[in-house]
């Protein structure tokens, strides 16, 4: 390769350095008939933790739903990494490197603890799959290692809010798309959640989008964006998030 | 003398039942795991049955002690062929009709007798015709969609490929039937007789019994057919994917699973178990284009009454529906009744069990046990909350 070309490239790589993770630009999504999602800019830089609020039923999951692929726009483009993804299957996206924490977890119920942990290697490339990752994420984790043959389904919800973080981060993500991972969970467990979502951010430096209705979880963000009405209306840094926002669009 | 009764009637009960199994095997999984009605799901099996028939006449002229083993390359070929045939009709098909269980059940049908009239009438011409159309209109979409306006051309292009390449094979085949040798049919509508390898033909002795090898052999095959269908789908690396997909498809596709090509392996599969269970069959007796039917029904009341997504439950109702249709239909309670003396302080027992020892009244039997089991426990012996496959 000539210097050139090398420059090149370096360049290009600087240039990809500055755009951001993931870009939703002028995104249009219907159920059917009913238009869900209204023109939405969203955009989560390298390393960052984004933070989307709003009331229940304002188009949130719907977001990271289309960000997924598990709903198709009508209108409007994603990027992610550089590449444009909308028209990408969704296991297509998950291999790029978006792992998803749905609400409601989406533990496979009939499978094994352990089966689950499994399943989070799939989006890596075959030969890159190894069992020893999963050790990694028991330490994170330790309530996991004491249940590896318990059906997923039997977990409490803490549990499986817990397995299903795990699983995701196997598959060594650039993006974590987090939905409401604190919804209907004990104060305490809440709390470990916590620490290990920010420890997975310190040690990797991953971007993370996350909709979250608990004040002291969105303050760990670094950006906020607010939703109503299937539009975004307010954004800005969550250290500026002042109490009428709050009191706005968050159920407290 | 009771003791040898019972002996035989669960020996056959068992026979009965591995035979209903390795029918049903292919669909606890088509069925039970992806919730895929498939009616064409004997004919795939009769395919297997015919695949077996092509195979023992390639090797005939090995001579005995090979040809004996010509039965395993059937086995495998069979597999091959069905699960092909499967991934075809899954491809092409079924696809598009997941989570429409009623456009499903037509649609398979009408594949069921589309094989079962294919079997029947193909012969030189009709496959050559058949491979031409394939390559015309296959190969001629692969050439075009070089081209970088396809998307455009699309829709014309098939507008014309089609009745172009329908047309070309079609006077080919015309052609062709002129010739007497390239028309005549490969097997027609007449049964096919399978001779079974020698080894197979003869009986084992037990002491008084006499067990004959080829019911065995069933036996034996039906028992690895269900370890390795067990062993693939909980210790395989795409056993667990077919588990993720069939319990949350959504979720499987979010962690990077591709989907459709879980369904596409999942199909495969059952069908090519579907094939296995035809090639079996072919040693109990002479088998025609119609053989599906015969063991369709049967197929879904084994993974009905099982409890539909559970392979054990497969299992002891297979076992079960044998042992009862052997025990009604054999007339063996009667006799029973007769050797303990019983037939005449339990007289009307005793007609009743005489009314129902033939084959076909211990079959209306056997269902209307079965109607009464399903009002009791409609969701089978081992039922199970799950999702199948949905959108």
């Amino acid at each position: 390769m000539n210097p050139i070309h090398l420059a090149m490239t370096e360049a290009a790589r600087a240039d990809l350095q500055n755009q951001p993770m993931l870009d939703v630009k002028n995104l249009d999504v219907y159920y059917g008939e009913s238009h869900i999602l209204r023109n939405v800019d969203l955009s989560v830089a390298r390393g960052k933790m984004i933070c989307l609020i709003g009331r229940n039923g304002v188009g949130k999951t719907t977001l990271l739903k289309s960000v997924m692929g598990l709903l198709q726009p009508r209108a409007g483009e994603i990027i992610f990494d550089g590449q444009p993804i909308s028209q990408l299957p969704t296991h297509r996206r998950a291999r790029l490197g978006i792992s998803y924490v749905p609400q409601g977890r989406e533990i496979i119920p009939r499978l094994t603890v352990r089966e689950n942990l499994l399943l989070g290697l799939e989006s890596l490339p075959p030969q890159t799959r190894k069992r020893a990752a999963l050790e990694e994420v028991y330490d994170l984790f330790p309530v996991l290692k004491s249940m590896p043959d318990r059906m997923g389904g039997d977990l409490s919800g803490g549990q499986q809010q817990q397995l299903a973080i795990a699983r995701a981060i196997l598959s060594k993500p650039k993006l974590l798309v987090l939905d409401e991972p604190t919804e209907g969970i004990q104060p305490s467990i809440i709390l470990e959640i916590e620490a290990a979502v920010r420890r997975i951010i310190e040690a990797t430096g991953i971007s993370v989008l996350l909709v979250e209705q608990h004040l002291h979880f969105v303050r760990q963000a670094d950006w906020y964006y607010a939703m109503q009405k299937g539009g975004i209306v307010a954004s800005g840094p969550t250290g500026q998030l002042s109490q009428s926002v709050i009191q706005e669009f968050l159920a407290v | 003398m009771i003791l040898q009764g019972i002996f035989d009637v669960l020996f056959n009960g068992l026979s009965i039942g591995s035979v209903l199994l390795i029918a049903a095997l292919g669909l606890a999984i088509v069925f039970g795991l992806m919730g895929v009605i498939n009616l064409a799901h004997g004919e795939l099996m009769m395919l297997g049955a015919y695949t077996t028939f092509v195979v023992q006449n390639a090797l005939k002229s090995l001579g005995e002690p090979l040809f004996g083993a010509y039965i395993f390359v059937a086995l495998i070929a069979a597999f091959g062929v069905a699960a092909a045939v499967g991934l075809l009709l899954e491809r092409q098909v079924i696809r598009y009709l997941y989570g429409r269980p009623l456009e499903t059940l037509l649609a398979t049908w009408g594949v069921s007798l589309i094989l079962r009239q294919f079997v029947r009438s193909v012969s030189g011409s009709m496959a050559l015709s058949i491979a031409l159309f394939s390559l015309l209109f296959w190969g001629g979409q692969w050439l075009l969609q070089r081209r970088p306006d396809w998307e455009q051309l699309r829709g014309r292009a098939l507008a014309i490929l089609l009745p172009l390449s329908g047309a070309i094979a079609t006077l080919t085949g015309v052609v062709l039937n002129s010739n007497k040798a390239i028309a005549k049919p490969w097997f027609s509508a007449r049964n096919i007789d399978v001779t079974a390898p020698a080894w197979l033909r003869g009986g084992v002795s037990f002491g008084s019994f006499q067990f004959p090898t080829a019911r065995l052999f069933i036996i034996v095959l039906t028992a690895l057919c269900l370890l390795g269908t067990y062993w693939f789908l909980q210790k395989s690396a795409w056993g667990l994917r077919i588990r993720a997909v069939t319990q949350n498809r959504d979720m499987s596709a979010c962690l990077g699973i591709p989907t459709d090509r879980v369904d596409a392996l999942t199909f495969a599969i059952g069908s090519g178990l579907a094939g296995v269970a035809g090639c079996a069959v072919t040693l109990l007796g002479s088998v025609g284009p119609n053989l599906g039917t015969g063991y369709i029904v049967d197929a879904f009341m084994v993974v009905v009454v099982g409890g539909v997504g559970k392979l054990v439950g497969s299992v002891v109702a297979a076992i079960a529906i044998g042992t009862l249709t052997y025990l009604l239909g054999s007339g063996s309670v009667p006799l029973w009744m007769t050797q303990l003396q019983l037939s005449e302080a339990l007289k009307p027992l005793f007609d009743f069990f005489t009314f129902f020892s033939t084959t076909s009244m211990a079959k209306v039997m056997v269902f209307v046990v079965i109607i009464t089991f399903l009002q009791i426990k409609p969701a089978g012996l081992f039922p199970q909350k799950g999702r199948t496959v949905e959108t």
